[in-house]
């Protein structure tokens, strides 16, 4: 066995949602300005930045992610007016819930990067990918097969039926207000 | 409708520690509007505690059900098939919800995972405040539709106090004096007068708790089934 072999340099896998209209077109620009920039980077297309929620962001640590990061428009450039604002919120909160968890706040992050800006998208992928490799692996990875629990199913609620009506028909609201 | 937060995570860690199997039971009414205790936020809490259990090195089972409310029998039946399988369960209802879920499933060990704070309204997203005690004999008719027992700090029904100060409150600058809010109201609608009014020392025997209440309606059948 040869030493080469025996230290594997850390490969951080690390994960970015993408808004479709400024970080993903910036990513498209990146590729045709022929930009090199951090292979780990798994890009995920997203509608608007507004969209992610803690629970996705969390989900891809759970998942093994060594780091993500969300990238959306400039202040005020927002698609939706207000959804990379509210991104900005989501991360900050998750960030409290990652060391909540005893996991480096620092894997994750928010970055503005413009439809124009294709270094900028290079920038975001290299800081993260850098981040990943000083902080090591998720420890999570290790655990990713281990079973933790699951959501249980939820029968739909059961309305009781109408009462027997002594006089005339009941009848439910929804039939009442329909026009036949 | 009831505002709540959520509790640290390792003031519920200490709760669950030792525990192999526990469920997480959410409550879609209030707590989900207030963002402590709906699915949404079980499915981040419990996602939280499988990852620090994984993290701690523990072999744990958490799942997770959010169920349309817990204050109602009818709903809380829903998690009789599952329950034996737990060694705890989390509720993340308000204070009432998770005493109804422990008097339904009494051989078990249930856990509160949110502070219940108050009766309130949203001021704004993510912000609370609140707006009623409870105290069982509204006076809103004659305030302006401004709570005196609740915004105002001394609970005073006759007043200002002395130390309303330019709009504040003495008790906290940051708040507004409620009878500077209740006499501007009151001067807008034109019924300043009621301000004149002395109130009647309030029946503070009506808040003793707990409080127990049978609608009219079924005072009547109760009576009927019991002749
Ligand atoms: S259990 Fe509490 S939070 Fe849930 S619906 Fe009832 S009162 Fe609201
Ligand atoms: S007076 Fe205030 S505390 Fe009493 S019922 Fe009315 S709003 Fe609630």
């Amino acid at each position: 066995m040869s030493k080469d072999n025996a230290v594997q340099p850390f490969e951080p896998k690390v994960v970015a949602y993408c808004c479709t209209y400024c970080a993903y077109t910036a990513g498209d620009l990146a590729g045709s300005m022929r930009l090199e920039y951090a292979p780990n980077v798994r890009v995920v297309k997203i509608l608007c930045t507004g969209k992610v929620d803690a629970i996705l962001l969390l989900r891809a640590f759970e998942d093994g992610a060594d780091a993500v990061y969300v990238a959306g428009c400039a202040i005020g450039d927002c698609h939706f007016l207000e959804g990379n604002l509210r991104a900005i919120q989501t991360v900050a909160y998750t960030k409290k819930r990652l060391a909540e968890i005893g996991l480096e706040p620092e894997r994750l992050e928010f970055f503005h990067v413009p439809a124009s800006d294709g270094p900028g998208f290079a920038d975001a992928a290299n800081e993260m990918t850098r981040r990943a490799k000083t902080l090591g692996p998720n420890p999570l990875r290790k655990s990713i097969t281990q079973a933790a629990g699951r959501k249980l199913a939820k029968e739909s609620d059961e309305h009781p039926p109408l009462p027997e009506a002594v006089l005339g028909k009941l009848i439910h609201h929804s039939e009442r207000t329909t026009v036949g | 409708m009831i505002v709540a937060e959520r509790k640290p995570l390792e003031q519920v860690e200490a709760m669950i520690d030792g525990f192999e199997r526990i469920l997480v039971v959410g409550c879609g009414t209030c707590v989900a509007v207030c963002m402590a205790g709906g699915e949404k936020e079980v499915e981040l809490f419990a996602a939280e505690l499988r990852m620090k259990g994984k993290l701690d090195g523990k072999q744990r089972t958490i799942d997770e059900i959010t169920i349309t409310r817990q204050c109602d029998m009818e709903y809380l039946e829903q998690l009789a098939k599952y329950v034996d399988d737990y060694d705890a369960i989390v509720s993340t209802a308000c204070g009432a919800g998770v005493q109804f879920l422990a008097e339904r499933y009494d051989e078990k060990l249930v856990l509160p995972a949110l502070n219940t704070r108050f009766i309130g309204v949203a001021e704004g997203a993510g912000v609370w405040s609140q707006r009623c005690m409870a105290c069982s004999d509204c006076v809103l008719d004659q305030t302006g539709g401004i709570c005196p027992m609740t915004i105002c700090a001394k609970n005073l029904l006759n007043g200002p106090c002395g130390g309303t100060d330019h709009g504040k409150c003495e008790v906290d600058g940051e708040k507004d004096c409620a009878w500077t809010l209740i006499y501007r109201k009151l001067e807008k609608i034109g019924r300043l007068d009621t301000m004149r009014k002395i109130q009647p020392p309030k029946d503070y025997s009506l808040m003793t708790t707990p409080g127990k209440y049978t609608h009219e309606a079924f005072k009547e059948t109760q009576a009927e089934d019991e002749e």
